[in-house]
């Protein structure tokens, strides 16, 4: 039988409506598997009490009939940028150190009504900003797969412990969020499942906020299927947030195993990039032939402004950004550095509060927007934003749904591509289009790379289509058929129940 | 567009980042790095486009004129540095202030 | 009205414009469920959004947008609908969000008109530039600790109005007039309860100074002034401060002042190390504000006969000057009050109670006219029983005295003292008759020519009828009876 915190939502969930083990069975395998993981340092806060208090309450649930749905029982892992009601939140930076919020937000209390067990809060890019989840000052996250010579790699970022918590076994499913990529390309880096829902399906409330205009939450799973299943539970209209829309909750999981005969899949050509590593490219083709072979038809679309959206997204999320974390003043929540004058003392504790990373952006952002930059900058990244819409719209006037390669290479080692901020934002130009354009997407494991890396394949729809995004994705992993793991961790047993 | 040590310190402020003397340069050229590749955007006709305020094109809920918060001066002060309870006000909910080095006006 | 400087280059005229920032009347703040109350204890009415906890996000509150688009109708301003909330960025320790949200480059309400009336009867057009709905920030305590300041976030996130003027002010009196207009016709919107004690409306106001006929030059902008006492003083001040500048060869510099009411003088604010840059972009948790014209259409049908339209009307339906008029108008309850007493009765006997007794009773009394211990209807019934005859006018003010102390009606006072005027020809004929009986000296007085001898036996009569007795007739009596 598969390890516990190995089985995937759907089999975990049949297993507890069958009476085959307990919530509280499989979230001790969880929490065994989050003490012997604790190499990845995926996880901030570890919350195995909560955990045990919630699986109990499930089975009392269950036991009376009660069962809250799919989620009921399941143990995931939340990403550390979701406040979460009396239990440490901190983005991943030291300017949040001890900040315990009085509320739960909006996508975690879902999950909770929905009966999903918190594990713990999983670490993350400081306040999202990063694609390797190396700017944590928690410290970076071990990709669970080791590169040649078992060199540790980057899982990826912002969500890269959510990221390495699911790929690591470490547990079934976590929520992350995804500005520019966050979900997306930390799960292809890791061999999983990542979903970022069209912006406005999910509540931003309680998140701390990153570029408010982009960030969304989503799940990331080891199956399609769970993708579908946990976003269930995530998503829905709340009034409490401006941006939030006003739709029902769909069916997710309606056109999962309907196959994709008949359907429309755009290739967007403008995603081929010069240097572009073969084997990359040589999935994507794979990856039309998948779908053509299920009896798809792919067409060729343009998106003109494709290479535009990656330098619009760094003046966009870093002007946003830069306003976001003004609140973190030292006055009401986190670290106050002492400073004799009012602008001393926010001058001291901003200063050791951010890391280098997030000062860069918030300094990039204040100055796009300052005076004489902002007509320049960022008003015209607004209007390219438009046109990079608009291209979307036209080209899903002809398709369904687009495929492209998730990220343009496989994990890399810790340490790279620190020194280059731009290198290391290239890592996010397939994710960041679909971003800018509020679009649901998802990245769904496909192969590996020469190293045995895996490599994920990106999948686009329209606006409040994720039925049809699901779908396709669905397709696209029993044609991959990827059932790769990370090899044995080195210096760790393998955890968990078997 | 290059970003000197002086354009540095001045966004510094304005944002409130302390950055160390010895760090401006670094910073400075990493600015102007960034800076000069997003400015590959200029390239782009945007004649006659208007700037996106939001992919959300809905109508957006609004809140009714109900008092539904507040009362909660415990929990709003809860995670602040050196709060200071208001007079009366030790027991919790009675109010506080939360406290900033002087300020002279 | 000219209001000039003389310097020794000439007449100095002063250019003035004024930012009203007006708190808008709502239980709730205009992006959180927390209460607007003034004097609640500190930080007891603040959410998490008004602290700016992680996470938290605004979602505006209908009925602020819905009393800014009233007050834009009755500024007779162009309603743009479709507005956009942005941030304005900065550190300040009662900034919990460091931005404020406001509106910037696409405001609710566009230009509009206000007519002041001048004291000499005559009106004056000012131009509204603009009217935006922004966030109210917190408030700063310095004098309670040495080292510390004190933050209470209870005024964060309260809605604002800001009320732009055009430079269209030429006096300090115009700038005053102005203010008081504003807040007379906010008040009669409820929109703002214009209570600037309790810092509910509250003015920056711009000040330069030219030759007649020149360009505008250097402005100064003196940050929140709370009265319209000092709104005046502080203009007269710093315009005078200005011209002295330019007389003695220096410049006038952009800044902003404060106005220091005990020294009666502006001084700038402390300079910052760099200047504001605000940084303004749309706020993206907060999508374009878009009204239905419908929607328009809906809250002009609740906006009030205004008071230039009232004063029209009493001008023509009751032959008012335009100063009466005026005086009337400028408090909504007042204008209701006169209205009730004037219809169906004498417009300048109305007036002259109105403005005259009851004023002077009720700011002996400290009260406003809304909670008048003589209500209007009553005040109506004691015109009324001097119109009939009933009582004199002179026991008509006893009697609006009595019941100034009692709340009692006017007839129940003239009859419980039993003050009704004697209109009986043959009971006041008694009195004349005993009077002259009692009196026969000075009666041949009168019958030998000696006329001024008449008003003494009216005197005589009205004392012996305790004052009750209807003047005209016992004149009239007197005359009849001593004639031959």
């Amino acid at each position: 039988m598969t390890a516990f915190p190995e089985l995937s939502i759907a089999a975990a969930g049949k297993g507890l409506e069958a009476g085959d083990f307990t919530a509280e069975e499989l979230t001790r395998a969880c929490i065994e598997a989050l003490e012997s993981g604790r190499d990845l340092n995926a996880f901030i806060t570890e919350t195995p009490d909560i955990a045990l208090d919630r699986a109990k309450a499930s089975d009392a649930r269950r036991a009376d009939g009660r069962a809250a749905g799919p989620m009921d029982g399941i143990p995931i892992a939340i990403k550390d940028l979701f406040c979460t009601e009396g239990v440490l939140t901190t983005a991943g930076s030291h300017i949040l150190d001890g900040f315990t919020p009085a509320y739960e937000s909006t996508v975690s209390a879902n999950l909770k009504d929905s009966g999903a067990v918190m594990l713990g809060k999983t670490n993350l890019d400081e306040f999202a900003m990063g694609s390797a989840n190396v700017t944590s000052y928690y410290g970076p996250v071990k990709n669970p797969w080791k590169g040649p010579g078992g060199k540790d790699l980057v899982p990826g970022g912002s969500s890269g412990g959510s990221a390495a918590a699911v790929a690591g076994g470490l547990c079934p499913g976590a929520i992350g969020t995804d500005t520019g990529g966050s979900i997306r390309q930390p799960a292809s880096f890791c061999g999983i499942v990542g979903m970022k829902p069209t912006y406005g399906r999910c509540s931003r409330w309680g998140i701390v906020a990153f570029a408010s205009s982009l960030d969304q939450a989503g799940p990331l799973t080891r199956t399609v299927e769970d993708a579908a299943i946990m976003l269930g539970a995530m998503a829905g209209h709340d009034a409490k947030d401006s941006t939030s829309a006003p739709i029902d909750v769909a069916d997710f999981s309606a056109g999962l195993g309907e196959g994709v005969k008949g359907m429309k899949v755009g290739i967007p050509k403008e995603y081929t990039l010069d240097g572009m590593p073969a084997e990359v490219e040589a999935l994507w083709r794979q990856g039309m032939d998948w779908l053509k072979g299920q009896g798809a038809e792919c067409i060729d679309v343009s998106l003109p402004h494709t290479k535009y959206a990656l330098p619009a997204y760094y003046i966009v999320a870093p002007a946003e950004a830069s306003s976001n974390l003004a609140r973190y003043d030292g006055v009401r929540y986190g670290l106050r550095v002492e400073g004799s004058t009012l602008d001393d003392m926010y001058e001291a504790t901003r200063g050791e509060g951010f890391g280098d990373e997030v000062r860069r952006r918030v300094l990039i952002g204040t100055y796009v927007l300052s005076a004489g930059y902002y007509d320049a900058y960022y008003r015209q990244a607004q209007k390219v934003r438009t046109l990079i819409a608009r291209d979307f719209t036209e080209a899903f006037e002809q398709v369904d749904v687009l495929l492209t390669p998730t990220a343009p290479s496989a994990a890399f080692a810790i340490g790279e591509k620190m020194d280059d901020p731009v290198a290391m934002y290239l890592n996010d130009v397939f994710t960041v289009p679909a971003s800018m354009a509020g679009l649901p997407a998802i990245s769904v494991p496909a192969g590996l790379d020469g190293d045995g890396l895996p490599l994920g394949l990106h999948l686009i729809a329209k606006p409040f289509d994720e039925v049809t995004l699901f779908r396709a994705a669905s397709a696209l992993e029993q044609a991959a058929g990827f059932d790769a793991k990370p090899g044995a961790r080195p210096s760790t047993p393998q955890g968990g129940a078997s | 567009m290059s970003l000197d040590k002086d354009t540095i310190r001045k966004i510094a402020f304005l944002a409130r980042i302390r950055v160390p003397e010895d760090a401006l340069d670094g910073l400075a050229g990493e600015l102007s790095n960034i800076i000069g590749w997003v400015e590959q955007l200029n390239e782009v006709d945007t004649e006659g486009v208007e700037p996106m305020t939001s992919v959300a094109d809905m109508d957006w809920p609004r809140r009714d004129d109900e008092i539904t918060d507040g009362g909660r001066a415990q929990d709003i002060l809860a995670n602040a540095t050196d709060p200071e309870p208001a007079p009366g006000g030790e027991d919790g909910n009675g109010g506080g202030f939360f406290t900033v080095p002087k300020v002279v006006e | 009205m000219t209001y000039l400087i003389s310097g020794e280059s000439g007449d100095w005229e002063v250019v003035i414009g004024l930012e009203i920032h007006a708190q808008i009347v709502s239980e709730a703040k205009l992006f959180s469920g927390a209460a607007t109350a003034f004097g609640a204890a500190p930080n007891t009415q603040v959410s998490l959004v008004d602290a700016a906890m992680p996470g938290m996000l605004p979602v505006i509150n209908e009925h602020c947008v819905a009393q800014a688009v009233k007050t834009g109708l009755g500024l007779k301003a162009k309603i743009n609908l479709h507005s956009v909330f942005e941030r304005k960025n900065y550190f300040y320790a009662d900034l919990p969000q460091g931005y404020q949200i406001s509106q910037y480059a696409e405001p609710i309400v566009g230009e509009g008109t206000v007519i002041l009336d001048m004291p000499d009867g005559e009106t004056r057009e000012i131009g509204i530039e603009r009217l935006h709905m922004e966030q109210d920030a917190g408030k700063s305590l310095h004098d309670q600790d040495p080292k510390r300041s004190f933050i209470d976030l209870n005024r964060s996130g309260i809605a604002l109005m800001e009320i732009v003027s055009k430079p269209d002010l030429r006096t300090p009196e115009e700038a005053g007039i102005y203010l008081r207009k504003i807040r007379t016709i906010l008040r009669y919107l409820h929109t703002c309860d214009g209570n600037m004690e309790e810092g509910s409306m509250r003015a920056d106001v711009n000040v330069s100074v030219r030759h007649p006929g020149e360009d505008l030059r250097t402005r100064t902008e003196i940050k929140n002034v709370n009265s319209v006492r000092f709104v005046m003083q502080a203009i007269e001040y710093e315009a005078e401060r200005q011209v002295e500048a330019y007389e003695s060869g220096e410049d006038v510099v952009q800044e902003t002042r404060q106005f220091d009411s005990t020294k009666g003088e502006t001084r700038p604010m402390r300079a910052k190390e760099f200047a504001h840059d605000y940084r303004y972009f749309p706020d993206p948790d907060l999508l374009p504000l878009v009204l239905s014209q419908d929607l328009v259409d809906h809250i002009a049908t609740l906006i009030p006969e205004m008071p230039d339209e009232i004063k029209q009307r009493f001008m023509a339906d009751f032959g008012l000057s335009a100063n009466d008029s005026g005086v009337l108008v400028a408090d909504m309850d007042t204008a209701d009050y006169f209205e009730e007493v004037a219809n169906g009765r004498d417009p300048k006997q109305a007036v002259n109670w109105v403005t005259g007794n009851l004023f002077g009773a009720l700011k002996k009394a400290g009260l406003p006219i809304a909670e008048s211990p003589v209500p209007p209807e009553s005040l109506g019934e004691l015109l009324d029983l001097v119109e009939d005859g009933t009582i004199s006018g002179r026991m008509a003010k006893e009697v609006f005295e009595e019941m100034m102390a009692t709340g009692k009606d006017a007839a129940d006072i003239v009859e419980e003292q039993g003050l009704e005027q004697i209109t009986d020809g043959a009971e006041i004929e008694a009195f004349v008759d005993r009077v002259i009986a009692e009196n026969q000296d000075q009666a041949a007085d009168v019958r030998n020519g000696k006329e001024k001898t008449i008003g003494w036996f009216v005197g005589q009569v009205m004392q012996a009828t305790g004052g009750k007795a209807n003047p005209k007739m016992v004149n009239e009596l007197l005359r009849k009876k001593l004639s031959g």
